[in-house]
């Protein structure tokens, strides 16, 4: 079986964003990039599960612009077998980047398909539900816990009111919430045998996915601030302040 | 003029609040109609509740035995044909709705808007990107279904003063079986849901163990409030997923929140921007909790929590 993993690029998670004063994006010049947190957890349970023998290959995915090469050789690094780069200079919706994982699926014919639950730049969170609709198939968002056997996946879910576990037949997609795994690290070697894996470069537009985005972000606002407040010095003055507010 | 449908959200018979604040982002909007919609296997009481939130026109079941259980690769075929005639389709932006209205949105052929904060118009909305960290403005091409998730930390639940007729849906839609339901573990509390509570307390990595988490649940009760918990306290095992607070937990807005050895990440912090007032119980006086708490109180937990206990007496 392969599995295909979604490899997204971020604005790394420590990095505290500023919105261009004329609100016209936020600064990314500069900043430190990295994998997307979930893909990381994505791209690693997909190399567990080849570990354990139940995949045979794992092929990182990445729908970006052309520097998009040296994050691609990470997720090499990390373990997978290759590379897809569908290459495009412009923004990709979620619904642009399903339909693009549509047309990579019908040609790799994955068993499963790994994507992060959200990325944590645009937090759209809806990238893995949206390819499992369009593919007709399962999917099994923010899990926690994947077990794959006799042909389908069972999957644990982190959901408001607890846990569920829901049975999915394969093909499948699953999405990946923090706790399913902890992703390993790049060790040096491999960064060097990453150079010999192979990255398939394909143009968007040559696949024939339809790009257009009805959604357009017109303005970026920094979110209004909370001011510093006051502090107190015991248990007294805290009780007594909240008691003012009426909060007890 | 707009015609807006709100995927009901319920479990155990029983309609979530969740739903009603959906129905303000609707209000909000000025539609000509909001419809509520009720998928289950058994829909009535739930539709009756859900009839009484005001604002609504109708509530529309669909009454199937496949949808005893919230399986989005069930229900969004179904809210697909329904969606039919409606310029808008709302679920709330929780678990259920993160996963459901996505696979609708692919289904109608949209993009959707995820976490809507204010309605600035039909087809224009505010929304977080980057943890919070930034606000952007959307609009939506007037020609095609808006698809979107309510952010419920910003929007107050419609009030429950209507009696909406209720009508039976019948969707031709073939239904796949290819996913299956096993179990819920659902946690089990008599504390307020954390969710709609107006007071939360919280505990982080530095309550140091399940045991300890006592403390917390102890001082909790005393004030009547819910209780909640950092990533890394759920992930040190000291209490249940469904309690973590923040960016990948719970986004919430309650009257009071009191974050205790919660040092405040970024991630953290986005659970908690709308909370009426923050209190910061932290040992570390440079910990970055104190930079937005309201009112913040240096010092050791374990001997604070008792004091406070005893402060406010009875
Ligand atoms: C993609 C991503 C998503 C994330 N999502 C979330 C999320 O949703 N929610 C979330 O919470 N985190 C989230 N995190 C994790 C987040 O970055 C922090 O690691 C986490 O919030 C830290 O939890 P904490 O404050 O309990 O622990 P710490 O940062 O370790 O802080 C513990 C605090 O306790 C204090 N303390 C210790 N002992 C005592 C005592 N006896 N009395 C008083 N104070 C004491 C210490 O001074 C310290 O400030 C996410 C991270 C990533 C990468
Ligand atoms: N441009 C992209 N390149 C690779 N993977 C992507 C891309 N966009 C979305 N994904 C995948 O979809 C997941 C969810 O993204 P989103 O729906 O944007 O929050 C990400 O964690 C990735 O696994």
């Amino acid at each position: 079986m392969k599995i295909l993993v979604g490899y997204k690029r971020v604005v790394d998670y420590n990095v505290r964003i500023q919105v261009k004063p004329d609100g016209t994006g936020v600064v990314t010049d500069g900043v430190k990039l990295s994998a997307n947190p979930f893909d990381d957890i994505a791209l690693e349970e997909a190399l567990r599960l080849r570990e354990k023998g139940v995949a045979e290959e794992v092929i990182v995915v990445g729908i970006g612009p052309a520097d998009l090469t040296a994050h691609l050789r990470n997720g090499l690094a990390m373990g997978a077998n290759r590379a897809i780069h569908v290459q495009t200079a412009d923004a990709v919706s979620p619904l642009t980047a399903a339909r693009t994982f549509l047309k990579l699926i019908e040609k790799e014919q994955p068993g499963l398909v790994i994507l992060g639950k959200q990325a944590i730049d645009d937090d759209a969170n809806q990238t893995g539900q949206m390819l499992a609709g369009l593919w007709d198939r399962p999917q099994a968002t923010f899990a926690s816990k994947v077990e794959i056997a006799g042909g389908k996946a069972t999957v644990t879910r982190e959901v408001d009111a607890g846990l569920e576990t829901i049975e999915a037949d394969l093909p499948a997609v699953i999405t990946t919430d923090l706790r399913l795994n902890e992703p390993r690290f790049i060790k040096l070697p491999d960064i060097m045998k990453a150079k010999a894996k192979p990255i398939d470069v394909i143009e968007l537009a040559s696949l024939g996915v339809d790009a257009a985005d009805h959604i357009k972000t017109t303005h970026y606002a920094a979110p209004p601030k909370r001011s510093k407040g006051v502090m107190v010095k015991d248990a007294a003055e805290l009780v007594a302040a909240l008691k003012q507010k009426g909060l007890l | 003029m707009s015609k807006i449908l709100v995927i009901a959200e319920h479990l155990d018979g029983k309609l979530n609040g969740a739903t009603a604040r959906a129905v303000s982002a609707a209000s909000a909007a000025k539609p000509e109609a909001i419809d509520v919609i009720v998928l289950s296997d058994a829909p009535d009481s739930i539709a009756a509740e859900a009839a009484q939130i005001d604002g609504v026109r109708k509530v529309l079941t669909v009454a199937r035995a496949e949808n005893a259980h919230a399986l989005a690769a069930v229900l969004a075929p179904q809210i697909a044909r329904a969606a039919a005639g409606y310029t808008h389709v709302f679920a709330p932006s929780t678990t259920f709705g993160k996963d459901l209205a996505p696979r609708v949105a692919a289904l109608l052929g949209v993009s959707q808007v995820s976490d809507v904060m204010t309605v600035e118009g039909s087809h224009s909305f505010k929304r977080p990107i980057y943890a919070g960290n930034a606000i952007v403005t959307v609009e939506v091409d007037a020609a095609s279904t808006v698809v979107a998730t309510i952010r419920t930390a910003s929007w107050p639940a419609a009030a429950s003063n209507g009696s909406a007729p209720v009508e039976a849906l019948s969707v031709d839609a073939a239904l796949p079986s290819h996913t299956r339901f096993v179990n819920l573990q659902q946690g089990k509390s008599d504390r307020p849901d954390l969710q709609g509570a107006p007071k939360v307390v919280s505990g982080g990595r530095g309550v140091g163990s399940k045991e300890n988490f006592e403390i917390i649940y102890k001082f909790a009760d005393k004030i009547g409030a819910a209780v909640g918990a950092s990533r890394a306290a759920v992930d040190a095992g000291y209490v249940p997923n469904e309690m973590q607070v923040g960016q990948t937990g719970k986004i919430i807005a309650p009257e009071l929140y009191i974050a205790v050895g919660i040092s405040g990440a970024i991630q953290h912090l986005t659970g908690i921007k709308d909370a009426g007032t923050i209190v910061a119980i932290n040992k570390d006086g440079e910990a970055p909790i104190f930079e937005i708490a309201d009112i913040g109180l240096v010092g050791d937990l374990f001997k604070i929590l008792p004091e406070l206990e005893a402060a406010i007496g009875q």
